[in-house]
């Protein structure tokens, strides 16, 4: 089975001044699938994902060339609506975030802002189940998201950025503020989302990579060396540099 | 070694000393006023209107007059400076501009409170054509505490971590939406505390309202924005310099002076209460 990319990129460059960051990158996020993009600290791997729903627009002195495209229309094109496209692309952050308001608020935030007034409260529980954070919530909805524990609030993070149902869900090192069992839920739910949704992740957790994903990319000093199944990457990799690094001798 | 002890008890003494100075500076002026002013404030002091050539009865004018200035002072100032804030601190490109903008703002606040008194009288009493009035001295004290407004606002937003913001762009909000249900929210306290400093600057200033709202005496109280008032502040100034009963109109410009302070204080206290309850709250 031949499965269609969802997010490509062609020939990707980004510059933060004149810091070349991205160079050059090629690669094709299969649809319904688990990407993970991994590669030491500083390699460029949070600056290609904010890449893909333009998050680095807000950075100033940024440059960048090539092409992203999302089912086939450039995001970098002017005619994209850069809402539009973060309504299509959700991201949840390396740190959770949930907003200082209740857990019910925190969730039927994007649907506010899209002006939904009907079945709120619906889509809300439902985002909540996906997120595997319904049971442990259902009886305190009121209450402040920020007295949930950090797993609870990344779970949280992650039902808000599922409940307008977006295409492709970016997860910039999801797990990396939270402990073992933390971690393990999460990337349990992540086995369930890809059924739906496309997803894209960064991690310096070399087996969360291969525990979770199916295609790896592999990022060094801004430039893509290796990009292929997972399990490729992990057992027999085609560059040495991948081979060092997937082996421990640096990063 | 000797030496180097002497000198420390001497660099520390000095230290306690300006404390002391600071300190004693602060309190006599309490003390004075208390003990000059307390015989004149009972409840008809407070409650009445003045009463045979401002020799006896109360300060109900003046008060009132106080409260209408400083109140319309923030009316028109907050959500201006509000505004103003949110433009610098999330709109703007930060560059050259940005800084020159805040520079100006900083030193309009160093400006001497007597040039926005004559300012408000060129531009509110004579060129607007509201007269010596309410509407006149509120707009000139609200131009007054504008900066102090404008940064303390600034100072609240930036003080909303980025992450809120990204959180709140990446759900596809617009900047808009992000600074109206995420950023401004959580501003609020800090924003408040900046208003009600603001206030309490406003009901204790004398020379913006020199010229632009207040009169030595009104018969009756105000009915319109147009009328002119009485003000604590100018109150005290006038009793003091055009009184000719200076042996029973001093008490009464000690007394209102009490009051004055004690209002002051009084709004600097919720000040710091919102500010302590604000700090209290925050979780991020």
């Amino acid at each position: 089975m031949v499965n269609k990319d969802k997010i490509t990129t062609e020939n990707l460059n980004l510059w933060f001044g004149k810091n070349h960051v991205l160079k050059d990158i090629n690669i094709g996020i299969e649809e319904n699938k688990i990407t993970a993009i991994i590669g030491p600290s500083g390699c460029g791997k949070s600056t290609f994902l904010r890449c893909l729903n333009r998050m680095n627009d807000l950075i100033d002195n940024t440059k960048i060339t090539g092409k992203v495209s999302l089912g086939g229309e450039n995001v970098y094109n002017n005619r994209m609506d850069v809402v539009t496209l973060r309504r299509r692309v959700g991201m949840v952050f390396q740190k959770p975030n949930p907003f200082p308001k209740s857990i019910f608020e925190n969730v039927a935030y994007p649907l506010r802002i899209q002006g939904v007034r009907n079945g709120i409260s619906e889509r809300v529980r439902k985002a909540l189940s996906a997120a595997a954070l319904w049971n442990e919530v259902k009886d305190r909805l009121n209450i402040s998201a920020l007295s949930l524990s950090g797993g609870q609030q990344q779970r949280l993070c992650i039902a808000r950025a599922l409940v307008t149902e977006p295409e492709v869900i970016l997860m910039d090192e999801p797990c990396s503020a939270l402990d073992p069992i933390a971690t393990a839920k999460i990337e349990e739910l992540l086995f369930t989302l890809k059924e739906q949704y496309t997803i894209c992740i960064v991690t310096h957790n070399m087996q969360q990579a291969a525990r979770v994903s199916e295609c790896a990319a592999f990022l060094l000093l801004g430039e893509l060396i290796e990009f292929n199944n997972t399990n490729k990457i992990f057992t027999n990799p085609a560059d040495k540099r991948t081979e060092d690094y997937i082996t421990g001798r640096f990063g | 070694m000797k030496k180097r002890k002497i000198v420390q008890t001497i660099g520390f003494s000095l230290l306690y000393l300006s404390v002391f100075i600071a300190i004693f500076a602060l309190s006599s002026i309490l003390y004075f006023v208390i003990i000059k002013g307390a015989g004149v404030i009972n409840w008809e002091f407070l409650t009445s209107m003045p009463k045979e050539g401002m020799t006896k009865g109360g300060i109900v004018p003046a008060i009132l007059g106080t409260f209408y200035l400083a109140t319309g002072a923030i009316l028109f100032s907050l959500p201006l400076g509000i505004f103003a804030a949110i433009y610098l601190s999330e709109y703007a490109k930060q560059g050259r501009l940005v800084r020159i903008v805040r520079l100006g703002i900083n030193n309009l606040s160093g400006v001497p409170s007597i040039v926005f008194g004559l300012f408000g009288l060129g531009i509110f009493v004579k060129f607007f054509g509201f007269g010596v009035s309410i509407l006149s001295g509120a707009l000139t004290l609200g131009i007054l505490i504008l900066p102090t407004i404008i940064r303390a606002s600034e100072e609240a937003l930036l003080a909303i971590p980025e992450s809120f913001r990204e959180a709140s762009l990446a759900l596809g909000a617009t900047k808009w939406q992000t600074i109206k249900g995420v950023v401004l929210p959580n501003a609020i306290p800090g924003i408040m505390t900046g208003a009600i400093l603001g206030v309490g600057r406003a009901a204790g200033e004398t020379a913006p309202i020199l010229f632009t709202a207040t009169t030595f005496f009104c018969s009756r109280l105000p009915s319109s924005i147009f009328d002119e008032i009485q003000a604590l502040p100018y109150h005290i100034y006038a009793l003091m310099t055009e009184g000719t009963h200076s042996e029973l109109q001093v008490p009464i410009a000690y007394g209102t002076t009490l009051v004055l302070i004690s209002l002051v204080l009084l709004i600097n206290l919720l000040a710091i209460i919102i500010r302590y309850k604000m700090r209290k709250g925050k979780k991020w």
